[in-house]
């Protein structure tokens, strides 16, 4: 059984790191995939906009009011693609917390995987998943021929909606690094509601308290949510709407990075 | 933490052969406890060696610096003469660890996929699962396959950066006999190829049986380091027992016929495979007294060298 050890040099010379830290199109389109198993969660972020969309939008008149370019049902329907966005990619960010309680973030840390590669994969993920409500929502819009404003609003309009999900992207992979996965769902549908009356998704915050006004301004979907309805009233941009949003995506993202290298300290 | 490219006896004549592991003075801290304390382990390219020790000895947390998966608290690493990080970057090395590290909603072949891409240069993807032996579940879910199914899918994915080392932390948990004897069966084919193959277990009979070395711990430090028939040949022997009030390591290390002394207070312990001289020299040159001669077993040997009490019974151990 004692072989000799071979002692001759293995060869190392041809043996190099990856590119880009190991990201790659092969393993995004496999997160994409494992996502897109997950039938409860897929069915909860595309059926859940679209049916508030359905009882919002159409329920009180909204046809004939008029909002800036368009009408009252095009107002709520970018209000609700927004909210499902962001409620898909908190959620397609947070399971990474699935991940690290199989023990796959470690797994990857014997691959040449670099944190950047890995969290971009992550994000990249989460906003395919975010991609689903914002169509559906607009194809729902669409179908019902109740929403109206013209289509380059219509088309910018879905595409800030799609591209300001980011910044929940970021706030999700933070949570799912923060906490475990038995906990992670309730708690955010519970801050993720919080989050959208207090950003003006459902009543206009023109209508809340005062005092609840004054502090929704700087909750982190409040900007975004002015930003996206802004092609829409057409009544131009305040810039305390952009600071809200970028301050609210850096510290997100600072966060989740906080939250991974933590998680994935060196010991 | 600085590492060397390795100055150990690894590199021989010319000095090309770095070693493929490499620690020098390696101690591990988690606050006051002692992980490792003062390791040295070096393993030649082409080696298949295991660390053997109970549960705590500091098994996984050796492997886990090796891996780069921590940081020692003092002391140096190097795999392949580099830090280990870089060498898991260029698929150098890789490793089966004991539990989790899988995706139950992937297939298997699409973690191996999903391993392969990440790495710079990989093995085809039907050859690793195939040398692992579970090409006919390729498209089974993770979730669904046994135990010892994802304990091969793991060394599938240990195989597809085709690395010159391969670690395994106590692979064969919780598998059957049958199961472990074939996990071990494939380990084997695969180091015959020339890979350097580094294992820790607590299974004296799997170290014997598939390594050429074996490094023991105890309590996070190294107790002995050789052959599986050197660790034999010091469990062949017997073990004298005596007290004796002021002794040194030092002092009786140079004793005829000892193989190996432990002092702990009064009590000095030592292991001989002729204890005949050694009751004799005692007797004869200290104030040595209540001598005692024990023979043990191999498995004996290794409570004994392992175990976890501070003055094990030798005596009582192998009737239990």
């Amino acid at each position: 059984m004692s072989t000799a050890p071979v002692s001759t040099a293995p060869d190392l010379s041809g043996r190099r790191a990856p590119a880009f830290g190991g990201f790659n199109l092969t393993a995004l389109r496999l997160e994409v995939r494992r996502m897109l198993r997950n039938r409860r969660t897929i069915i909860i972020t595309m059926i859940a906009p679209v049916v508030l969309f359905l009882i919002i939008g159409l329920a009180s008149n909204p046809v004939r009011v008029i909002y800036g370019h368009g009408n009252y049902a095009a107002f709520v329907m970018i209000s609700l693609a927004l909210y499902g966005a962001v409620f898909a990619t908190t959620n397609g960010g947070a399971a990474v917390s699935i991940e690290r309680a199989q023990g796959w973030s470690r797994q990857l840390r014997l691959t040449p995987l670099s944190p950047a590669a890995y969290i971009s994969m992550k994000i990249l993920t989460a906003m395919v998943l975010g991609l689903g409500p914002v169509v559906i929502v607009n194809v729902a819009g669409i179908l019902t021929h109740k929403a109206s404003m013209p289509g380059y609003i219509w088309f910018v309009s879905a595409v800030c909606v799609w591209i300001g999900s980011l910044l929940f992207a970021a706030f999700g992979l933070f949570v799912g690094y923060l906490l475990p996965p038995e906990n992670v769902t309730q708690l955010l549908s519970l801050i993720l509601t919080l989050l959208a009356f207090a950003g003006g998704l459902f009543i206009p915050i023109s209508q809340l308290p005062g005092g609840v006004q004054a502090v929704a301004k700087w909750t982190p979907e409040y900007g975004l949510n002015q930003l996206v309805h802004a092609p829409l009233l057409g009544a131009g941009v305040d810039w305390t709407w952009a600071v809200n949003a970028v301050a609210w995506l850096a510290i997100f993202v600072g966060a989740a990075i906080w939250r991974f290298r933590k998680d994935t300290a060196r010991v | 933490m600085t590492f060397t490219s390795s100055t150990n006896s690894g590199s021989a004549v010319g000095g090309a052969v770095p070693l493929a592991v490499g620690l020098q003075g390696v101690r591990k801290h988690f606050g006051n406890v002692q992980a490792v304390r003062d390791v040295d382990i070096s393993i030649s390219c082409g080696e298949i060696a295991a660390i053997l020790g109970p549960n705590g000895a500091g098994k996984t947390s050796t492997i886990d610096i090796i891996l780069g998966l921590s940081q020692p608290t003092t002391g140096q690493v190097s795999v392949f003469g580099m830090h280990p990080r870089q060498a898991i970057a260029r698929g150098l090395v890789s490793a089966v660890m004991q539990t989790g590290g899988l995706l139950k909603d992937l297939t298997v072949a699409e973690t191996v996929i999903y391993t392969a891409s990440l790495f710079a240069q990989s093995r085809p993807v039907g050859e690793v699962l195939s040398r692992a032996g579970i090409a006919q579940i390729a498209d089974r879910r993770v979730g669904k396959c046994s135990g010892g199914e994802q304990q091969r899918l793991r060394f599938a994915m240990a195989l597809v950066p085709d690395p010159e080392l391969l670690v395994l932390d106590e692979p064969t948990t919780g598998m059957d006999v049958e199961g472990r004897r074939s996990f071990w069966a494939s380990i084997r084919a695969d180091a015959e190829k020339g890979r350097t193959v580094l294992f820790a277990t607590h299974y004296l009979e799997e170290a014997d049986a598939y390594a050429d070395r074996i490094i023991l711990l105890r309590h996070g430090q190294k107790v002995a380091d050789g052959t599986a028939s050197e660790i034999k040949a010091m469990a062949a022997g017997r073990t004298v027992r005596a007290t004796l009030a002021g002794a040194s390591e030092a002092e009786l290390s140079g004793i005829p016929g000892g193989d190996s002394v432990e002092v702990r207070g009064d009590t000095v312990l030592i292991h001989s495979s002729n204890s005949d001289a050694v009751a004799r020299y005692l007797l004869n040159n200290t104030q040595a007294r209540d001598l005692e001669i024990t023979a043990r077993g191999i498995e004996d040997a290794f409570i004994a060298l392992t175990g976890d009490e501070p003055e094990p019974s030798i005596a009582t151990r192998g009737a239990s």
